[in-house]
């Protein structure tokens, strides 16, 4: 009996061993071609690292991802190793390793999509001098590295207005991913935003902590819309997607509630025709396909920071949801703002502290 | 004599028919879907030994892997479940930054402090699931997992309050705490290789040592076989519970001092948990609890996990296909155990 079962694994082991050699030897061969097609036209060649949200986190990383397709589409590139690609990180431990993955295949631009990367692009711009960066939401002080920032609270102070005319109950509530730099500019915009079109309305902030984790984000929403709240803003990434759901849950059961959510990033109006008010739109698209043609140009802005506000096309806010009673007042009233801060009659608030002294007027 | 030699065998070819079963069905997997399973694998081994780089980073992630598999083992043989690791392994990357940061020593007392310093916080967090245990008998599985996630908040609150001014990252551990070298970057075309992988070495052979060679050890598994028989035999039972659940801490302890002062050289504020601590569990139950067994398995792990990245680029195939085979490879080992009670029941039964 005993005997018998060791045969077995033996044998077992045996032929999984035949097997594995077998793919062993093709896949030299493969790899040969692979090498050969390679040499043939060096095209120019770029690519993106996620975060952990991963390029179908229907926001952040995914808007980078279509700036990289547009791109790709435009100059007739090929998804893959001669073209333009991704690959998606799974913890932080990965970000360097898959940053230095793509600089060894010899893209010409790597992206490094949030500002979780900044560690990891700054310290392989230091190894690998001869290769480009691109950070976005960040700042790389490195010849070698683009830094792309945006002014966020512009686009968020624009919702803002939205909501604070939006709100019946004068209750908003805002959900940020994790506490940083580039959240507090949303939030600090948001709330301006709304102090200024509805100096009555009190926004609940809260944070989930994370920028992955839709189920916190539908908690989070689901208490807001209990205590009252009838627009709640998210800057969560993947989180925010549980806002949607829960948003669209209480619309689908309750159909004459006012009950709205502003998404963040790229228009969100998918997540739900009926509860999505308008979008906190980050080009982040815009910004990784502006950069790219510039490397490809061989402008490439290295060492230097680019700003996209308002002004640049950078952000916006996404049309306004056209069920919502007071949509033409709305948008009058966000065309107005968007004059006063593209001429620089308002200085939108980024940080905590600059709120404090904000006055709309 | 001849049956214990072939439950050995049979020991060591659990886990390793256990991989190839789990590679087998990970092919069937990706053929079923679509997927060109020899490039795969293909582009899984070079982004794992393919250049001297990637061999680099694998040994890089091994590093934490060993001390977190030895850490899950070292509990499991005195007969608890540590799945605290994961918090305990947080707390050890926290306390070896910030005693990085804090001090200005020389080298030879300043790295030595925040390793040790890394193992006590790992240890004291596993003190508390340890004593409950021995004092209350609150079962250790759940009071682990609850302070992982104090672990988490606690040491995020840490970061952002004490150690910065409300920033997600510390500054770099100063140059006389940090396991990193320039040589081994080099060697290894600036991989991120430190020199830790000889503190998981050494902690291996530590564990082999400790429970196989001294009479604590012998007290340790002991009470790990049965505690009643131990208690009866005269061993204190509950001291030996709370000091094999602190030695597992300090072990877990270490493997965040790994990541703190060699992989990141950083701490940052998380979103949520790395899952090595959790991925010590799976590295456990494969190494069979034993110090080598551990060392090879977190070989594979931490090759499977590297190689993985490479995957998406080189064969278009997600790279959450490695998530599945590892799933399936642990699935086969905890199979097979089942397969092997069954089996000694069915031959308990023919001999009446």
């Amino acid at each position: 009996m005993k005997k018998r079962k060791i045969g077995m694994a033996l044998s077992l082991v045996l032929a999984a061993g035949t097997l594995l050699g077998a793919c062993g030897k093709s896949d030299d061969n493969a790899g040969k071609d692979d090498a050969k097609g390679g040499d043939k036209d060096k095209a120019f060649t770029v690519a993106m690292v996620t975060d952990v949200g991963g390029v179908d986190d229907k926001s952040f990383n995914q808007s980078a991802w279509e700036g990289l397709q547009a791109f790709g589409k435009d100059n007739s590139m090929e998804k893959g190793k001669n073209g333009y690609d991704y690959l998606q990180s799974k913890s932080d431990a990965d970000y360097s390793t898959n940053l230095n993955t793509l600089a060894r295949q010899d893209f010409d631009l790597v992206f490094g999509i949030g500002f979780m990367m900044q560690g990891a692009v700054e310290e392989i711009a230091k190894q690998q001098k001869d290769s480009h960066f691109a950070i976005v939401d960040s700042q790389v002080d490195q010849p070698n590295v683009a830094s792309i920032l945006f002014k966020e609270q512009e686009a968020s102070f624009l919702v803002g207005i939205a909501a604070g005319m939006a709100t019946q109950s004068d209750k908003i509530g805002f959900i940020g991913g994790m506490e940083s730099e580039v959240i507090e500019r949303f939030e600090a915009g948001f709330v301006a935003g709304v102090k200024a079109a509805n100096p009555d309305a009190t926004v609940d902030i809260q944070y989930a902590g994370a920028f992955d984790k839709a189920e916190l984000g539908q908690t989070i929403a689901s208490k807001m819309y209990s205590s009252g709240a009838d627009v709640i803003f998210h800057a969560a990434g993947a989180t925010g997607n549980g806002l949607f759901k829960e948003a669209v849950d209480r619309k689908a059961k309750n159909p004459d509630a006012t009950i709205w959510a502003i998404g963040v990033d790229r228009d969100q109006a998918d997540m739900g025709a009926d509860v999505v008010l308008t979008s906190a739109v980050k080009r982040v698209d815009v910004a990784v396909q502006d950069t790219a043609t510039k490397a490809k140009e061989g402008n490439f802005p290295g060492g230097k920071v680019t700003l996209y506000g308002l002004a640049e096309d950078g952000v916006a806010a996404a049309p306004i949801n056209a069920k919502v009673s007071n949509k033409a007042e709305i948008d009058a009233a966000i065309k107005t703002w968007v004059d006063k801060i593209k001429s620089g009659d308002v200085k939108v608030p980024g940080t905590r502290a600059e709120l404090k002294s904000f006055s709309a007027q | 004599m001849k049956v214990r030699m072939s439950k050995r065998l049979i020991g060591l070819l659990t886990p390793i028919i256990a991989v190839l079963l789990g590679i087998i069905v990970g092919t069937i997997i990706m053929l079923a879907s679509g997927y060109d399973p020899v490039a795969a694998y293909s582009a899984l081994w070079n982004g794992a030994f393919g250049e001297i780089y990637y061999t680099g980073e694998v040994i890089r992630q091994v590093t934490p892997y060993i001390l977190a598999g030895l850490a899950v083992a070292f509990a499991f043989r005195v007969g608890l479940f540590n799945i605290g690791v994961e918090g305990q392994f947080l707390v050890g990357w926290l306390a070896a930054v910030w005693v990085g940061i804090s001090f200005d020593l020389p080298k030879i007392i300043h790295l030595p402090l925040a390793i040790i310093a890394a193992a006590v916080a790992g240890a004291l967090w596993a003190f508390i699931p340890g004593l409950l245990k021995a004092r209350l008998r609150v079962h250790e599985v759940i009071v682990t997992i609850m302070l992982n996630y104090t672990a988490l908040h606690v040491s995020n609150y840490i970061i952002k309050n004490v150690l910065t001014d409300h920033k997600d990252k510390t500054g770099l551990v100063k140059d006389s705490a940090t396991l990193r070298s320039e040589w081994l970057q080099g060697i290894t075309d600036y991989s991120r290789l430190h020199w830790g992988i000889i503190v998981a070495i050494i902690c291996c052979f530590i564990m082999w040592f400790l429970l196989e060679r001294t009479t604590r050890g012998f007290e340790l598994r002991a009470v790990g076989f049965n505690q009643h028989a131990a208690q009866y035999a005269g061993m204190n039972v509950n001291r030996n519970i709370i000091l094999s659940m602190v030695i597992s801490g300090a072990f877990a302890g270490l493997a965040g001092a790994m990541e703190g002062l060699g992989t990141f050289g950083y701490v940052t504020v998380k979103g949520g948990f790395t899952g090595v601590g959790f991925d010590g569990i799976a590295i456990a139950l494969l190494g069979g609890n034993s110090a080598l067994g551990v060392f090879f398995s977190a070989i594979l792990f931490g090759a499977l996990k590297v190689g993985a990245l490479n995957m998406p680029l080189e064969a278009g195939v997600p790279n959450e296909l490695v998530d599945i085979i590892i799933a399936l490879i642990v699935f086969f080992v905890a199979s097979s155990y089942i397969i092997r009670k069954l089996l000694d029941r069915f031959g308990k039964k023919e001999v009446k």
